[in-house]
């Protein structure tokens, strides 16, 4: 090897020492602390400065592909349990689209009306659906729970599956709202919204007899309650 | 009841009881997705702290027992929670809100106009997307967004019932009595937890709302609403 290129060499040796001495001055340690933005995955980090236990989630990592088909759908509460009647068309109602449901309708009346047969067969009497205190009668309030199967949300002002106090009615569903009796008394109420009250030695089919209890519904976002612990 | 279906009615309240166990408000309505991760409990829509905002809450795999079952539950990363939102009144989504998981965080999609509407979504990958941390039964994770609020994970179950007394009044096995009264009524779901997936969203950002459709069946003096539900899409 000639003179020069051993010169060259050491040089090259000597250059590469310089640029290893100045990254760990840079760093001030060798062994670098991982962190959400050195750039690189490290620590539990499930990729490049996101993930794990101490970074933001990772946005675009992931695989996101394919296509999902419906299996439960949900608009007003207790609709498909309440009125499908059937194991077949509670199935059925769950895999249908809200705007295609007009042929549950007749299934939904025949549900609400057996459920009025059974108080009629246990007083021994006739005992049939009554329009109710929004003024539907059993074809309207079926085509309604059927066909229109979604939770009506008003962006302005009040929001309530039905508050007595105010008035508003269907603008939304809160928390608190006490939709199992609101559900009731249109079903069993009747014009008046009092006709299966329990008073009068009618049978009590307006109201479960239950409220919130403890629940406290006056929470920030996400406005739920912890998970009740052992 | 005419008396000519008086059979037809005795052998219905037959059926009713043999139909067995009612949940409600969706909370293992059918038997086909009852104990799966698609599994609706119910679905929640008021106006936020913020009166300009609206929240839109779905609870999941309810009713869940706390302790270890809540503990062990989880979302499922083939199952996609869709909100729904028509603000145009034909009951066709016109904006969905897209919920997946991945990992240990729930990713949100929306509020966007799906590329397909129906009962086959692909995820909405073109929109503004947002992710949280999947909160534990005692690390609460929240994120915001332009605007919107996200949470994912175990809560109470806000909705309350007395269930079992509710499959008793319609199989007829307590009529003539019906309901209990205040006191002796049972809330069954007073100590269960359920999965929740909450977001907050200025409205704003949904659009103006429709004729509200009580108007269509003569109901008056309703304002202009939305119409909302909440769907679970399993990948095929």
């Amino acid at each position: 090897m000639k003179l020069y290129r051993i010169k060259l060499l050491i040089l090259a040796i000597l250059a590469s020492a310089v640029f290893v001495q100045c990254d760990d001055d840079e760093n001030g340690n060798v062994i670098v602390q991982e962190s959400c933005d050195d750039g690189i995955q490290n620590g539990d980090e499930q990729g490049i400065d996101c993930g794990g236990s101490s970074c933001e989630p990772c946005i675009g990592a992931f695989d996101f592909s394919g296509t999902f088909v419906q299996e439960d759908i949900m608009g007003r509460p207790g609709v498909n349990t309440v009125f499908s009647g059937s194991d077949n068309v509670k199935n059925m109602f769950n895999v249908s689209l809200v705007n295609d449901r007009a042929s549950f309708q007749p299934t939904f009346e025949e549900t609400l009306e057996d459920y009025h047969d059974v108080y009629g067969d246990a007083l021994m009497t006739t005992i049939d659906y009554e329009t109710n205190i929004l003024g539907l009668d059993a074809p309207t309030f079926t085509t309604v729970l059927a066909q229109f199967d979604a939770l009506q949300v008003a962006p302005d002002g009040q929001t309530t599956y039905y508050d007595p106090t105010t008035g508003a009615v269907l603008t939304g569903r809160t928390l608190s709202d006490d939709v199992i009796d609101i559900s009731l008394t249109l079903m069993f109420g009747g014009t008046s919204g009092t006709r299966f009250d329990g008073n009068n030695g009618t049978p009590q089919l307006t109201s479960d007899g239950v409220d919130s209890g403890d629940r406290d519904f006056s929470l920030p976002f996400p406005y739920l309650e912890n998970p009740i612990q052992e | 009841m005419k008396k000519t279906k008086l059979f037809a009615a005795i052998a219905g309240a037959g059926l009713l009881v043999l139909s067995g166990v009612f949940v409600a408000a969706d909370h293992i309505d059918a038997p086909a997705v009852a104990g799966t991760t698609t599994d609706i409990a119910d679905l929640f829509a008021f106006e936020g702290d913020n009166p300009n905002n609206t929240v839109l809450i779905a609870t999941l795999q309810g009713p869940l027992v706390p302790g270890t079952i809540t503990e062990n539950a989880s979302f499922d990363e083939d199952v996609m929670v869709e909100f729904n939102i028509d603000n145009t009144g034909d009951f066709i989504e016109d904006l969905v809100i897209q919920a997946v998981k991945r990992g240990d965080s729930m990713y949100f999609f929306g509020p966007a106009q799906p590329a397909q509407t129906g009962l086959s979504s692909e995820v909405a990958t073109f929109a503004e997307r947002t992710a949280v941390k999947i909160s534990t039964i005692d690390d609460v994770q929240t994120t915001t967004n332009n605007g919107m609020s996200f949470f994912a994970g175990p809560r109470r179950d806000p909705f309350y019932f007395d269930f079992n007394r509710f499959n008793g009044v319609i199989s007829g096995s307590v009529a003539p009595d019906g309901f209990l009264p205040p006191g002796e009524a049972t809330d069954f779901f007073e100590g269960l937890n359920v999965l929740a997936i909450a977001v907050e969203i200025p409205n704003s950002m949904l659009g103006s709302a429709p004729t509200h459709v009580g108007e269509a069946v003569g109901i008056s003096n309703l304002p202009p609403a939305y119409n909302v539900w909440v769907s679970a899409k399993r990948k095929q």
